[in-house]
């Protein structure tokens, strides 16, 4: 077509996008560019900046899923554009999300008959399910001591100071005190004993993890649970207890399914646990359940009609995806039992061998259990050189993104390194990352020690001296290491 | 290769989905089964049973974006296994998230310096936008309160009787006291003066709306900053105002851009918009804009460290998808100042020819303004025999979902229909409604009407005439079911031909 065109009109349709004159633009950082960008340039440029963000496969820091199917990934992108609160628009998807709900509530052993709808409901994560349990609690306790004419505006909840943000967050922003049962050297998680002690009139529930964050160990709720009942019968007060099974939810069923730490036990009123975690599902998905239709208030749920048709709504988000609601559906059926269990079991061998391979070096401590949630948690046995912080930098420039991180209250002179387990985590990469790890120690072997003390007066020119011999190393070594790749 | 094989294990690999067994069992409804299944059976069955939604993009009660250029899809996908929250891990998405703040604290007229960094977060929707803001000024109230020596236990929030849901949810989770201004006939949205005169010294904010969910008309934000000025000069009370544009802030600043209803007005401190609605990004993303750092209290600012670097977080949900913030950004960069305009013009102009259509048909009263989020709201103007929740039913046997309700209070006894115009909503489209709503009037008219009232009235008024009640009631369903077979034949005919 020789048609004579402006230099922009040609630029548009013809130009492909790296020849054309958007990629010499800075991207858009504060305003609203005023002109439209083509397309294949707007999703060039994102695409290319987000070369540079972590890979979602080797970021071990997470448990959160990050391999799904193709199949799965095709219901996902299909049900991308439903807006997941039409109930009465999407009454196939609704029904999914109630199919998932009564599921997890079986898994669980909630007390319900053959064909009995459990109570519980779909949210955005772990976060969102807590927020709704802490209110649940919250607001049967206030109802209860307003009917006792006692005093209901001091709430607290006690739970181990290993508690994940959500717990402070929910304490923060809904007025409740926080109790923490204080962690300490050797012993991770909340101590039952006590946590039953802290428990006065006012405490609203207590939270048991089922699978700490920090080292993945499972909290003894049975034990919990006892001791409870035994001081509920002393004082008459009625303390519950919910268990934040965020990770352990999707495991111990499958790994232990004798570990009695559910609706089992009598005190257990609401568990939450994270779809997005060993629920194996992107993230975007939590699942909170209640025993039974008592442990829900009633005034807390809300009827709207505007959308066209009643529907009932108690979560904290609205508007929100469907897409996570199919996939944990499709996981649910497609796996069934045994693939649950088959993964959770590879992914416990695969968490065992790369505990032996971290053994081995005869450098590290670990600090997580073999029963809980599959994650590998070690501390150096000698930081006077070196500490886990350097570990984990180093790591990255192989591509691994493993975190370190001090231990809470009152044992933060503990500082580790966590590996997470995830399903995609093979044996060939668990045997990579003990290589890699090798490696990288010695490199902190050869260099000189992180000087982390105080400056006093005279120490200042001997700390610039050791930096420059550290840098001077690391110079050599990375040297070293670029040579190698070129010539390959 | 020819190895003998068990028939189960052949089952599995070689028969088509639709010749296997699967196909025969009951999806597990409240247990898990004990086996796995093959995933192309998975897939076929949830895909198959998932046709039995309604359609997305003929939802015309919803104001969620339905649709996306292929392009941005395909971002979206590539995102969909990173978890937004691991900011250390991913840093190009967390400051993806962050130009947006800023390019819509922006759009919004935020008093900020050339590159200064605004204040905001992105959330799943404007639900948890709208419980941070509140959250913010019930602190804010409280410190201040405390500070005065003043009981702060009574906290109380003003705003129109037309607030979506999630201001009441606000309310009830965090206990806070709602002073609803009431809607009146042919007034519905929140009037300012009224509102003024509500507010006292344990309001923690007054919250506007730009975009009414009911008839898509905006607050007059303006006068209600005006009037609430006069009135903390003379109280001496700070009383702050938050906007509620969950679909008004991505209109406004494109087709509206005189009108003065964000940060340019001193006393609005915070707003709130939904990216998922005009934003035109799937559902689950929305943003909330401060002012500035004195209006988000520090203490509700979250440090954590045990992903292994420190991250400050002030939102309700933790772990969530990162797709949403892409494509809003992606979004943002594409269409740009004049492609935001141009779809909102386009949205706007074929509103417009929807609206004229059912004017014309003389049935309808038209209640939403042609200002405001492009919709349609109306009802009808002789709701005696049949009324608008008919319309709607019938309208879905078309394909439409056309959602009818009633008013708030007082105006109960005020029944809509709402149609939507969204970005995907063409001419043609709004044409072809027009069409079917003629046919459907057309319908109705031919039926006989819904006198269920008159005829429990009369039995009210003798008292035992239950019998008779119900069997006029049986008589009504009965012709009903007739007249309907036969319109229904009818169509079956014209459709075959």
């Amino acid at each position: 077509m020789g048609l004579s065109k402006t230099f922009s009109e040609s630029d548009v349709s013809i130009h492909s996008t790296f020849a054309s004159r958007y990629v010499r633009d800075s991207a858009a950082k504060h305003q609203m560019p005023e002109n439209s960008t083509p397309k294949e340039v707007a999703y060039q440029m994102i695409n290319d900046e987000l070369m540079l963000d972590g890979k979602p496969r080797l970021n071990l820091a997470s448990f959160v899923t990050t391999w799904m199917e193709p199949e799965c990934d095709k219901l996902i992108m299909e049900s991308m554009n439903k807006n997941y609160v039409d109930m009465d628009e999407y009454p196939v998807t609704t029904e999914l999300q109630n199919r998932c709900v009564n599921m997890i509530a079986h898994l669980f052993n909630a007390p319900l008959e053959d064909s009995e709808a459990a109570v519980g409901v779909g949210t955005v994560g772990s976060s969102e399910a807590i927020m709704l349990a802490g209110l649940a609690f919250k607001r049967k306790w206030q109802n209860k001591r307003k009917a006792e004419g006692k005093p209901y505006d001091k709430p607290n909840i006690v739970t181990g100071a290993n508690v994940q943000v959500c717990w402070e967050k929910f304490a923060r922003y809904f007025e409740v005190e926080l109790k923490e049962v204080k962690v300490r050297e050797g012993y991770y998680v909340m101590d039952p004993v006590k946590a039953v002690e802290m428990v006065d009139e006012n405490t609203i529930c207590v939270a048991a993890i089922l699978g700490s964050t920090y080292n993945g160990e499972f909290e003894d709720v049975k034990l919990l649970n006892d001791l409870l009942l035994q001081k509920n019968n002393e004082t008459g007060w009625d303390t519950a207890i919910h268990v934040d099974a965020a990770s352990g939810g999707f495991i111990a069923p499958f790994l232990y399914p004798e570990l009695e730490w559910d609706f089992r036990l009598p005190l257990v009123k609401s568990i939450n646990v994270s779809g997005h975690k060993y629920g194996l599902v992107y993230a975007g998905i939590g699942w909170i359940v209640w025993r039974g239709k008592d442990d829900l208030p009633e005034d807390l749920i809300f009827h709207i009609d505007y959308l066209g048709a009643d529907q009932p709504t108690f979560t904290l988000n609205f508007s929100k995806g469907s897409s996570q609601i199919i996939a944990q559906y499709y996981q649910l059926i497609r796996l069934g039992f045994e693939g649950y269990r088959n993964i959770m079991e590879n992914c416990h061998k695969n968490a065992m061998v790369l505990k032996d391979g971290l053994d081995k070096t005869g450098r590290f401590d670990i600090l997580s259990k073999d029963v809980g949630v599959p994650v590998v948690a070690f501390s150096l046995k000698d930081r006077s050189r070196h500490d886990e912080f350097e570990v984990s930098e180093l790591l990255r420039r192989f591509g691994w993104i493993v975190p370190a991180y001090t231990m809470p209250a009152d044992a933060k002179h503990v500082s580790l390194l966590r590996v997470v387990i995830r399903e995609d985590f093979s044996r060939t990469l668990a045997e990579r990352l003990v290589i890699d790890i090798t490696k990288v120690l010695q490199e902190l072997d050869r260099l000189p020690a992180k000087n982390g003390g105080e400056v006093k007066n005279g120490k200042k020119s001997e700390d610039e001296i050791k930096r420059d011999i550290a840098t001077h190393w690391k110079k050599i070594v990375m040297a070293k290491k670029t040579r190698i790749i070129s010539c390959s | 290769m020819v190895l003998s094989k068990t028939s189960s294990e052949s089952d599995v690999s070689v028969h088509s989905t639709f010749a296997s067994r699967y196909v025969r069992t009951s999806l597990p409804r409240f247990k898990m089964a004990e086996q796995s299944i093959p995933k192309e059976a998975a897939f076929q069955i949830i895909n198959d049973e998932l046709m039995l939604d309604g359609n997305p993009r003929l939802n015309l009660a919803s104001f969620v974006t339905t649709w996306m250029e292929p392009e941005c899809d395909k971002l979206i996908m590539s995102s969909i296994n990173k978890n937004y929250v691991d900011m250390d891990e991913y840093p190009v998405t967390t400051e993806l998230q962050n130009r947006c703040v800023n390019i819509i604290a922006h759009l919004f007229n935020a008093p900020l310096g050339e590159s200064e960094a605004a204040v905001g977060v992105g959330t799943v929707g404007s639900s948890e936008a709208i419980m941070l803001a509140g959250l913010a000024f019930k602190r804010k109230w409280q410190n201040k309160m405390k500070a005065q020596g003043k009981p702060f236990d009574k906290p109380n929030i003003v705003t129109g009787a037309n607030v979506q849901v999630c201001w009441e949810k606000f309310a009830r989770y965090f206990e806070v006291e709602l002073k609803e201004v009431k809607l009146t006939q042919d007034y519905y949205v929140m009037d300012p003066d009224k509102a003024v005169e509500m507010v006292d010294e344990n309001t923690i904010c007054v919250a506007a709306i730009l975009g009414s969910t009911l008839n898509g008309e905006f607050e007059d934000v303006k006068r209600l900053n005006d009037l609430l000025v006069q009135k903390n000069n003379e109280t001496g009370w700070d009383t702050p105002i938050h906007v509620d544009a969950a679909s008004g802030g991505f209109i406004a600043p494109f087709l509206y851009p005189e009108l003065e209803w964000d940060f340019r007005l001193p006393l609005v401190k915070s707003i709130n918009v939904s990216g998922h609605k005009y934003g035109l990004v799937y559902a689950g993303i929305g943003w909330v804009i401060w002012r500035s750092k004195d209006d988000l209290p520090e203490e509700l600012i979250f440090h954590i460290n045990y992903l292994g670097a420190d991250q400050p977080t002030f939102t309700l949900n933790f772990s969530k998808g990162s797709s949403q913030v892409i494509a809003q950004y992606y979004q943002l960069i594409r269409l740009g100042h004049e492609g935001y305009t141009n779809v909102m013009e386009n949205c706007k102009e074929n509103m417009l020819v929807l609206k004229d259509g059912l004017e014309k048909t003389g049935q309808f009263n038209i209640i939403s303004k042609d200002d405001g989020v492009p919709l349609v709201a109306f009802s009808l103007k002789d709701n005696s025999k049949h009324n608008e929740f008919e319309v709607s039913d019938l309208l879905r046997r078309y394909g439409w979902i056309v959602p009818a309700y009633t008013m708030p209070p007082d105006a109960q006894h005020v029944t809509v229909l709402r149609v939507v115009i969204r970005e995907d909503f063409s001419r043609t489209l709004a044409e072809r409604l027009v069409c079917d709503i003629k046919k459907v009037l057309h319908e109705l008219d031919s039926l006989p009407s819904k006198i269920v009232a008159k005829v429990e009235e009369e039995g009210e008024k003798n008292g035992s005439v239950i019998v008779v009640k119900k069997s006029a009631l049986e008589t009504q369903r009965e012709i009903t079911t007739i007249w309907r077979k036969f319109v229904m034949d009818k169509k079956k005919t014209n459709g075959v031909c």
